[in-house]
């Protein structure tokens, strides 16, 4: 019964991308768009985007902005997991980041572009140091709250049962954070697609950004559209990663906790 | 197993506190919300800060952490990991004790079987009932074989039946194991089913110290009186014992019959609540009634005081301001009153 009713769900969630796709088809096919010529109809988009997976253009770019959203990604959230570990766990050390910390954080990752350009050079570290960036700070908030929000009583219980700091850091105080911290990593998932983009955009040659924008100097709507539906599911499918191990990790106590 | 002893210990509401906890003894500490009891095990699992000094057996244990003081302590909203599983809950103090697996699941499988929550093992905490918690909570503070134990309001927020379940249980099971236990409760009835000595505490004082027994027949003072419902204190004249429990008590005009199984009794504690006044002859055999005169009416809050003198004893009852206007009763009147045999205490000669 109750797959049932996940799959009649599914199928009405679909139901808006589908009707959405037809009248995509039917405007583009119909020219009923305003310089239409700017507007191809989705299956030409669904045509080129064969054509792109064929001759390898698009594998190659996706293939550079994947390698560099995965390290960029990684590299950030284990650094914020671990500095927001230690700020969370040490008051001392919360003191004497949180200022820099709570300077730095409002800042758009993309605000760092021209700096690091001057810095590091266009080079590979630059989309991955922004998305580094654009991954720490926010997990780095997310993983202190989460530390300092475990409630004092799980940490007195603890340790009246005789365990030490090291294993009530690590086998209470993290495990009871962790719905804090996947909050975190969950949105800066998708961010960091969109982050890496707009840096690829504007200094890196190669990726899913520089087709973009190679793409829109030869005035061919078709490939832009085919990178952005690429970057809508990369997004997608990232933050629904995160979601899924989320679940995995901490689904049969989270809420309850 | 070791006794506890606080001398002039201070924190937040509790002020130079002196109280000393017996080998292997039960102590309740009793009293109102906010009255301290709760910073006191606080104070001796050295969780929170203070002044003054905790010994247990001897040994003073300021600057001892609560990871070395060998005390486990069922915290009053159980504290259970909500990421652990039972088994990982109980488990947890062993691992940090450093003792190897073999030995900690057979410990944890004889305490689970203990308190009857061997079915649960796989459970977390969150898909237990009140009742299964509080048995997992004190699984998990007995596993480490603390020295002492500490249990803030272990039966709080259970239905009656539970909560009485369990401390029929619970009493045995710390004889048992010979556990100096400090159990808090806010509820004096509770106190008196499970203590050695009940400690009375408020505003951060303790009022009184003694056996269940004391606290009726010998209040220190008017707040401990007030506190245990100001019972009437009768001296009985002589009694004897009908059959294997029932006694017959004379007081003055006063003869009862009541139930006991013990000796010749001296005093009995009978509270004002379990004193029924009425204004006319209730019906019924004419046992454990008498007549006397209305000395004395006043009203404290919903609830009346009637003094009532019965030759030379006097008598107080107690009932709700609602019952005692259905009734037509004036001070100096005649009024018929019925002891009801539900919460009576004893003294033997």
């Amino acid at each position: 019964m109750n797959n049932e009713s996940g799959r009649l769900q599914s199928a009405w969630g679909a139901l808006p991308v589908a009707v959405f796709i037809m009248v995509w088809e039917i405007v583009g096919r119909f020219d009923l768009f305003p310089g239409q010529f700017f507007f191809p109809p989705f299956s030409t988009v669904v045509k080129e985007f064969y054509h792109l997976t064929a001759n390898g253009v698009l594998g190659k770019n996706f293939a550079s902005s994947l390698v560099r959203v995965l390290i960029g990604l990684c590299s950030g959230s284990i650094a914020g997991i671990i500095v927001g570990v230690i700020m969370g766990w040490r008051s001392v050390i919360n003191r004497a980041l949180n200022p820099i910390i709570s300077l730095l954080y409002p800042i758009p990752a993309l605000g760092w572009l021209p700096l690091l350009m001057l810095w590091i050079g266009i080079n590979e570290m630059l989309p991955i140091t922004i998305i580094f960036i654009c991954s720490f700070f926010p997990v780095v908030y997310n993983t202190v709250t989460g530390i300092r929000n475990v409630d004092k009583r799980y940490i007195q219980a603890a340790e009246t049962l005789g365990a030490s700091n090291m294993r009530i850091l690590c086998k209470v105080i993290i495990p009871l954070a962790l719905p804090n911290i996947f909050t975190g990593l969950r949105l800066e998932a998708g961010m960091s697609w969109r982050v890496l983009i707009a840096a690829e955009m504007v200094a890196i040659p190669t990726g899913i950004g520089a087709l973009l924008m190679q793409a829109e100097s030869l005035v061919r709507v078709d490939i832009i559209m085919v990178c952005l539906i690429v970057l809508s599911v990369m997004c997608l499918l990232f933050e629904r990663v995160f979601v899924i191990m989320e679940k995995y990790m901490i689904g049969k106590w989270s809420n309850h906790a | 197993m070791p006794d506890i002893e606080l001398v002039n210990m201070s924190r937040h509401i509790c002020r130079n506190v002196d109280l000393r906890i017996m080998d292997n003894e039960i102590l309740v500490i009793v009293g109102t919300t906010g009255a301290g009891k709760t910073t006191l095990l606080n104070v001796i699992a050295g969780v929170v800060g203070y002044k003054g000094s905790v010994l247990i057996d001897g040994v003073n244990v300021d600057k001892v952490s609560p990871r070395r003081r060998g005390v486990g302590y069922l915290f009053q909203g159980l504290a259970l990991f909500p990421h652990m599983t039972v088994e990982a809950n109980i488990t947890f103090g062993l691992s940090a004790a450093g003792i190897e697996k073999n030995a900690a699941d057979e410990r944890v499988s004889s305490l689970m079987e203990m308190v009857h929550i061997k079915h649960l093992i796989h459970r977390y905490p969150h898909t237990l009932s009140g009742g299964e918690k509080k048995r997992v909570a004190l699984a998990r503070s007995l596993a480490p074989s603390p020295k002492v134990l500490l249990l803030d309001e272990p039966t709080a927020s259970l239905d009656h039946q539970t909560a009485k379940y369990l401390r029929t249980e619970l009493v045995p099971l710390l004889k048992k194991l010979e556990m100096t236990t400090v159990y808090v409760t806010h509820d004096l009835r509770e106190a008196e089913e499970i203590a050695d000595r009940i400690a009375l505490m408020s505003h951060g004082r303790i009022e009184q110290v003694s056996t269940p027994r004391d606290f009726f027949f010998d209040p220190r003072n008017e707040f401990v009186s007030e506190f245990v419902g100001m019972p009437n204190i009768i001296e009985c004249d002589r009694s004897r014992i009908l059959t294997s429990g029932l006694v017959e008590v004379v007081s003055d005009e006063m003869t009862m019959v009541l139930p006991y199984d013990g000796g010749n009794i001296r005093k009995i504690a009978i509270p004002p609540d379990d004193i029924y006044i009425s204004d006319v002859k209730p019906p019924g055999p004419a046992l454990n009634r008498f007549t006397g005169k209305a000395e004395e009416i006043s009203r404290h809050g919903s609830n009346v005081r009637v003094r009532v003198s019965i030759g030379k004893n006097g008598l107080l009852a107690e009932l709700p301001a609602s019952a005692f206007d259905e009734l037509s009763l004036e001070e100096g009147g005649d009024v018929h009153v019925v002891i009801k045999l539900r919460r009576l205490r004893y003294v033997e000669s």
